[in-house]
């Protein structure tokens, strides 16, 4: 089998642009970010906005975070934007969103194959996982993987114009994420992302 | 329902109380003492289960659903409650009312020894997370108990646990 071995192992996707050539409409979504990386890049998109709702601790719940707004707002876009180390030790949230099939959820995951925040640990990506054969065997069969600059417009149609849960990889480069200073009092995004969402419908 | 089951009655009890009070994703990871809940939810056109994989996904799914003015509930086995500390973080940080319905192993009567060491810190956890624990060890308990967990969880704005003793649930012969 091929699958393994063709994981990209080099990328030139920089990070602080990708999202927003992803979301060409950021204020049409719901975002959920994951900590770290994933929420400054997210933060970045979105100038920390009232459709954001990101994270700086409980690593791995970006995923079931994003599908409870996914099965409670069935008439919004939902997007997941996490990173290679949080998803995973999460993982099993992606059979548990794949056995309820949200078709407005999608997950972004920016795969650095580090940990990032903790000192640029190496992940299990830049060795042996796979985490697009990992959500296609956890039931998601909408899944894309890419690696290079080339394919981010392919990628964004993939998340924008096409229906059905999906899960996207980007593996991206070593770089620093977005340098947002994002509101990091979570008591205050709650209220501020849900007054924002009960006021529109 | 249409089948005989021990926990039948108050599961239909409890149902009516939570749905009636709006609350519609039920997370579940599959106990013995949650399963007539969880049938019920299945079948409801109003409710949704959702199979977990591990107990944590419950809360942060339920904390996504209040984001946007829905209400779950996380219904789990006492010793799941020990996978749940660092998820229950958003409670305290960011003051998501969650509720979860724990069904207790090791605590009254229990005969699998294995039991007995997550059964004793689940107050212990839930008390250090900021979690109103709503115990009920009687049949006549439990309708009243179950207000008072939603009224702690709504108007009331905490999280909260409904606690099922082995008392009230009765225990597994081993």
């Amino acid at each position: 089998m091929s699958a393994l071995s063709s994981i990209p192992l080099t990328a030139n996707i920089d990070r602080r642009e990708l999202l927003r050539k992803l979301f060409s409409e950021p204020a049409e979504w719901l975002f959920v970010s994951g900590l770290a990386g994933a929420s400054k890049d997210a933060a970045a998109l979105t100038d920390d906005g009232i459709n954001l709702f990101s994270m700086a601790g409980t690593m791995g719940a970006a995923v079931p975070m994003g599908l409870g707004v996914a099965l409670s707002a069935p008439n919004h876009n939902v997007a997941v934007i996490t990173g290679d180390g949080e998803i995973l030790m999460g993982i099993g949230a992606l059979a548990t969103a794949a056995s309820v099939q949200p078709n407005n959820l999608r997950i972004v995951c920016l795969d650095n194959s580090m940990h990032g925040e903790t000192g640029r640990q190496t992940g299990h990506t830049a060795r042996t996982a796979n985490l697009e054969l990992i959500a296609r065997g956890a039931g998601i069969e909408r899944t894309m993987t890419i690696s290079e600059s080339s394919q981010i417009a392919e990628a964004s149609s993939f998340l924008q114009n096409e229906t059905g849960l999906a899960f996207l990889v980007c593996r991206i480069l070593p770089t620093e994420p977005s340098a947002y200073k994002r509101n990091m009092k979570a008591d205050e995004c709650r209220v501020r992302f849900r007054q924002a969402y009960l006021a529109e419908t | 329902m249409t089948f005989e089951h021990t926990h039948t009655e108050w599961s239909g009890v409890m149902f009516s109380i939570l749905r009636d009070a709006g609350v519609k994703l039920f997370c579940y990871v599959p106990d013995r003492g949650n399963d007539c809940l969880i049938s019920l939810a299945e079948t409801d056109n109003k409710a949704r289960a959702i199979l977990l994989t591990t107990e944590e996904e419950g809360l942060a799914i339920c904390a996504g659903a209040d984001l946007v003015g829905e209400r779950g509930i996380l219904c789990m086995q006492s010793s799941g409650v020990g996978n749940c500390p660092n998820y229950l973080s958003l409670v305290s940080g960011a003051r998501f009312p969650l509720l979860m319905m724990i069904t207790m192993r090791g605590d009254y009567g229990e005969q699998n020894p294995w039991q007995y060491p997550m059964g004793r810190a689940v107050e212990p956890i839930l008390k250090t997370m900021e979690v109103l624990m709503f115990n009920v060890e009687h049949q006549n308990e439990l309708e009243r108990t179950t207000v008072a967990a939603l009224n702690a969880t709504g108007k009331g704005a905490q999280s909260a646990a409904i606690i099922l003793s082995q008392k009230f649930l009765g225990t597994k012969g081993f």
